[in-house]
């Protein structure tokens, strides 16, 4: 009895214990690297914590979507460098996708010179090592723009310098207010949407919903302007002397150079890879879709968007994700041209000042990984949303 | 990227040197030198220098390093191995340079680093002596009519190293002047400069010393200028790992050697011919009288070779620093007998 027990658990076990084994292994080498790295800094007299993320960071960082100085502590400048990353990321994912899509439909193009001109930029800007094109932009394609008393204006409200693209301030009163008016529109929306999909499947009534939805977007925050204290007014920037050559604008926000360069670079160069997707995309749908669909009276635009997108994004999405991961991760090239990124402000002068090596890398390791795990999460959720629904 | 993924993985290998390897390290407290049997056993020292900073450590088209900071490792060199020749250097960046000397990638630091309180004392490093006496300045364009650094307005920008000291004296200096100015920090002076020229930035701050060399870099030498004010104490010098007392004890003596040399008027060509001085300071730095070398497990010649090969402080300042243009003045870095600061205890 005891054996035939012993011989049913047995296929249980033989399933468990090697992963069992297996997460030992890996927990005792994780133990011993650390009791080891805990023996050997001990010995070099080098300490180990975090209690340094509450030390006054004493320094300055160039820009900063929060409000940061030097009196704050290493772990707000931490913030400061993660936020950093993530914009830049999020702008160089917006532009590169877009530029993505345009170029990957343009190869297809029957027109000969779109369809060259996107070929040419594919080769060319997939190439060239990205660390070359954030130099070429940030040293070479930005040296050439004027110093701030020769600025490019545009309407007197807008310039381009060397310095940055000086661009006006917004100054809300009760944005809080516009804020929730835009979210209430937004619900709006969905729940038209939502109504509008019902009547075309039960009624076969068709509602002019992309008017509806615009409209409502632009009434409901404009009712909390005219009526609920909401204004908006622009502080323009405006040229300010510093001594008889030196000039700069005061007032105004301005986007620094090093973010415009390193969002162009990292957009154009993986918009070429983005491109290259889509068109496998579109390549990978079936002749005999595009044909049926041109059966029914479907014109062009409307065979790409109804019938080809919807098939090829499936195509489309999980190498895309990787693209998304990989400009995520290549925005800490930033360091070279002095983007306050996590890695310059963290891993670089953070770590500088503390010398605390071990802990500052971890943390921004576990960063990094926490990113693109997030990225990869929400693309498999939208993966899975666009994917076949059997009905 | 390369120079990206070196840091990193020069990082990452100091990291995991830390990480993986046994329980090695230096043993404190007795007479034996793990760090000073390891290089006699190698047949080289193991130096880290700067990426390039001329007059301080600079290699040339060939490969050859020359400057104050390599002289230092030079005659750690001839004392140890009887060859200044015979060292290894391993450029690195502000932000690389303690992880490779914590983690055993070098055994000295010889890049023109500060030494302040926080280094010394936190992580693991030991400040042997200084070697050049520096302060932290700016530069501007000589046409833009900023003359001292009361001409600085709010907004001003300003260029500089990441990962330095310099970051900190530059935010305590506007602070204390309530000017609202743009920090810009880049990795590497090279890209500084390029930014600079650029017109990116209204100044420059890092290092006297480093502003007068770089300036040497720009596209139009002539245009620029260093202002007056210095804004910081920078004390440059070498470094070695705490924990290893015979070791820290040579590269300091070594140093020391040849601020001493340079005060009883010994150089390279008239060493060998003071044997027989009558100056039993001379004798000793000489090696003709005492045991000094044996303090710390070497000959008693250590010292001669130190001036003969590598030259006394003097002759080193002016080959690297004052005969290149960098700073034909040697201000603070004079013998403190000619009204400089200059001043080592004595080598008895």
């Amino acid at each position: 009895m005891i054996l035939k027990k012993f011989n049913i658990e047995n296929k249980k076990a033989r399933d468990l214990i090697p992963q069992a084994i297996t997460v030992l292994a890996l927990l005792s080498v994780i133990i011993y690297f650390a009791t080891n790295a805990q023996i050997n800094m001990g010995n070099r007299g080098i300490s180990f914590g975090f209690g340094f993320l509450n030390q006054e960071a004493s320094f300055d960082i160039t820009f900063s979507m929060i409000e940061y100085d030097g009196s704050h502590s290493y772990g707000r400048a931490f913030l400061v460098g993660l936020l950093n990353t993530i914009l830049v990321s999020a702008i160089g994912i917006f532009f590169a996708t877009i530029m993505g899509v345009i170029v990957g439909i343009s190869r297809l193009s029957d027109n000969y010179l779109i369809a060259k001109v996107a070929e040419w930029y594919v080769e060319i800007f997939r190439n060239i090592p990205l660390i070359l094109q954030i130099f070429f932009w940030y040293f070479a394609a930005l040296r050439a723009l004027p110093l701030p008393e020769n600025g490019i204006s545009f309407y007197d409200i807008s310039f381009l310098t060397i310095k940055g693209w000086y661009v006006p301030k917004f100054i809300w009163t009760n944005f809080n207010i516009f804020l929730l008016s835009v979210i209430a529109a937004f619900i709006a929306i969905y729940f038209i949407n939502s109504y509008a999909t019902k009547q075309r499947e039960q009624f076969g009534k068709q509602i002019p919903t992309t008017i509806i939805s615009l409209t409502t977007l632009i009434l409901i925050p404009l009712i909390t302007f005219l009526f609920l204290g909401v204004s908006l007014t622009f502080e323009y920037p405006v040229l300010k002397q510093l001594s008889p050559t030196v000039f700069t604008y005061a007032g105004g926000v301005s986007i620094i150079p090093e973010l415009i360069a390193l969002a162009l670079a990292l957009s154009m160069y993986t918009a070429t890879f983005i491109a290259e997707n889509v068109r496998a995309g579109i390549l990978g749908v079936g002749k005999g879709q595009k044909e049926a669909a041109a059966s029914i009276g479907l014109n062009k635009n409307q065979i790409l968007k109804l019938v080809v997108m919807p098939q090829a994004l499936r195509i489309i999405i999980p190498p895309t994700t990787n693209q998304y991961l990989n400009l995520t991760k290549n925005s800490s090239l930033a360091a070279a041209i002095a983007y306050p990124d996590i890695v310059l402000v963290f891993a670089g002068t953070a770590l500088m000042q503390t010398g605390r090596a071990i802990e500052i890398i971890s943390i921004t390791m576990l960063t990094y990984l926490t990113l693109s795990i997030s990225i990869s999460i929400f693309m498999n959720w939208y993966n899975k949303k666009m994917a076949i629904k059997e009905k | 990227m390369i120079k990206s993924i070196k840091t990193w993985i020069l990082i990452g290998f100091a990291s995991l040197l830390l990480v993986a390897c046994g329980q090695g390290g230096g043993g404190a407290g007795s007479k034996k030198s793990k760090t000073l049997d390891n290089t006699k056993k190698a047949g080289f020292v193991k130096c880290g220098v700067s990426q390039g900073l001329p007059g301080f450590s600079n290699a040339d088209a060939s490969g050859n390093w020359s400057g104050i900071d390599v002289d230092v490792c030079r005659a750690v060199a001839a004392a140890v191995l009887g060859d200044a020749d015979k060292v290894k250097y391993t450029p690195l960046s502000a932000k690389e340079r303690f992880t490779a000397l914590t983690s055993g990638e070098i055994d000295v630091l010889a890049r023109n680093t500060t030494w302040t309180l926080s280094r010394d004392a936190d992580i693991g490093l030991t400040f042997v002596g200084v070697n050049f006496y520096d302060g932290q300045g700016f530069m501007v364009r000589k046409n833009s009519g900023i003359n001292s650094v009361n001409d600085f307005k709010n907004g001003i920008s300003a260029c500089t190293n990441t990962g330095t000291t310099t970051e900190l004296n530059m935010r305590d200096f506007f602070n204390s002047k309530n000017i609202s100015y743009e920090p810009i920090a880049f990795e590497k002076a090279d890209e500084v400069v390029q930014a600079y020229d650029a017109g990116r930035c209204d100044t420059y701050t890092t290092d006297k010393s480093g502003l007068a060399a770089q300036r040497t870099k720009m596209s139009n030498p002539d245009e620029h200028k260093v202002l007056p004010e210095t804004i910081s104490k920078e004390p440059l010098g070498p470094v070695v790992r705490q924990g290893d007392a015979v070791w820290e004890d040579i590269v300091r003596w070594s140093l020391n050697t040849m601020i001493e040399a340079e005060e009883y008027g010994v150089n390279s060509s008239n060493a060998s011919s003071l044997k027989d001085s009558e100056n039993p300071a001379i004798k000793r730095l000489v090696g003709s009288e005492g045991e000094l070398g044996a303090a710390f497990g070497l000959d008693n010649d250590w010292s001669l070779r130190i001036i003969e090969q590598v030259g006394n402080y003097g002759e080193s300042y002016k080959k690297h620093i004052a005969d290149t243009g960098i700073l034909p003045n040697r201000g603070p870095n004079q013998l403190w007998t000619k009204g400089g600061i200059l001043y080592v205890p004595p080598a008895r």
